[in-house]
């Protein structure tokens, strides 16, 4: 390896720390709102508060069965075949979410002022 | 002529078996599009023993394949977006010289997860879809490295044999 390759890798990493802290500082509060969103459009609102569970209709005939307990949100079955949202870990802090991308299913928990940036103007 | 055929053949081939191993070795971090690259390393071997151009037609011939073998139409622009832009940044650092072999699959890693990842920003139309760009940048520098030392060595044991 070269010295440059050595620099490639150390901006590699500053970047992606850089990136992470930011992400971090502004988005990381729990969050108290779930939002589900199909192929870019709105789906359901649900508190992240009580305790409950639903079957997320995605398109063309796909389902996901989204589950909230504790404050967590979580795909817990999917007709997908490849199963990455039911993989993910748990969602809780504002601004996490779990992509079903077969089924173009978007869960994101939120806090209330919808965007990052709204939050920080708070 | 025949041989060069014959070489494309073997290449591509490698490439699809490749692919398919790497649906059978799941890495999980928790993050989507976190995956070894072992495809990636035959791309990489074409890029130096057969030229860019030859690399260009192995790497979209294997998306094409695997495409319509073990996924969709959408995993294939998913792929597409990753194979082309690693493919593209990986040709011009090898062009100018900017890296050394390892550097350049490294550039090649992320900037695969990089290409993956602006498709699935556009496809679900949310760009915080960048929250698990650092995991993607960090994955996909490590992965790259490896096949950019395992390039290195098998590279440097068939140049003596083609």
């Amino acid at each position: 390896m070269s010295k440059r390759d050595f620099i490639l890798v150390g901006a590699i990493i500053f970047i992606a720390a850089a990136i992470y802290i930011v992400n971090r500082v502004v988005i990381q509060k729990p969050a108290d709102t779930v939002e589900v969103t199909v192929d870019g459009k709105q789906y359901t609102t649900l508190p992240l508060s009580e305790d409950t569970e639903i079957t997320i209709e995605g398109v063309n005939g796909g389902t996901n069965h989204l589950s909230i307990k504790a404050g967590y949100a979580q795909v817990v079955e999917a007709s997908c075949p490849d199963k990455l949202c039911v993989h993910q870990k748990s969602i809780h802090y504002n601004g996490e979410k779990i992509i079903c991308l077969p089924n173009k299913v978007l869960v994101e928990v939120i806090s209330g002022n919808k965007s990052s940036v709204d939050a920080v103007a708070n | 002529m025949a041989r060069k055929t014959s070489r494309y053949g073997v290449l591509i081939a490698l490439a699809f078996i490749l692919s398919y191993i790497e649906v059978l070795i799941p890495i999980n971090l928790g993050v989507p599009g976190v995956k070894l690259g072992l495809a990636n390393l035959v791309v990489f071997i074409a890029l130096y023993i057969e030229g860019w151009k030859g690399a260009l037609a192995i790497s979209l011939t294997r998306i094409v394949l695997v495409g319509f073998t073990f996924s969709n139409m959408f995993s294939m622009i998913y792929s597409v977006a990753g194979g082309m832009l690693s493919f593209i940044l990986m040709a011009l650092c090898k062009k100018y010289k900017l890296f050394s072999k390892v550097g350049i699959s490294i550039v090649g890693g992320v900037s695969h997860n990089i290409g993956q990842i602006i498709v699935v920003a556009f496809v679900v139309n949310n760009a915080d879809m960048f929250y698990y760009l650092p995991v993607l940048l960090v994955a996909g520098a490590v992965t790259g490295a490896l096949i950019g030392l395992l390039g290195a060595i098998v590279l440097e044991r068939l140049t003596k044999v083609l």
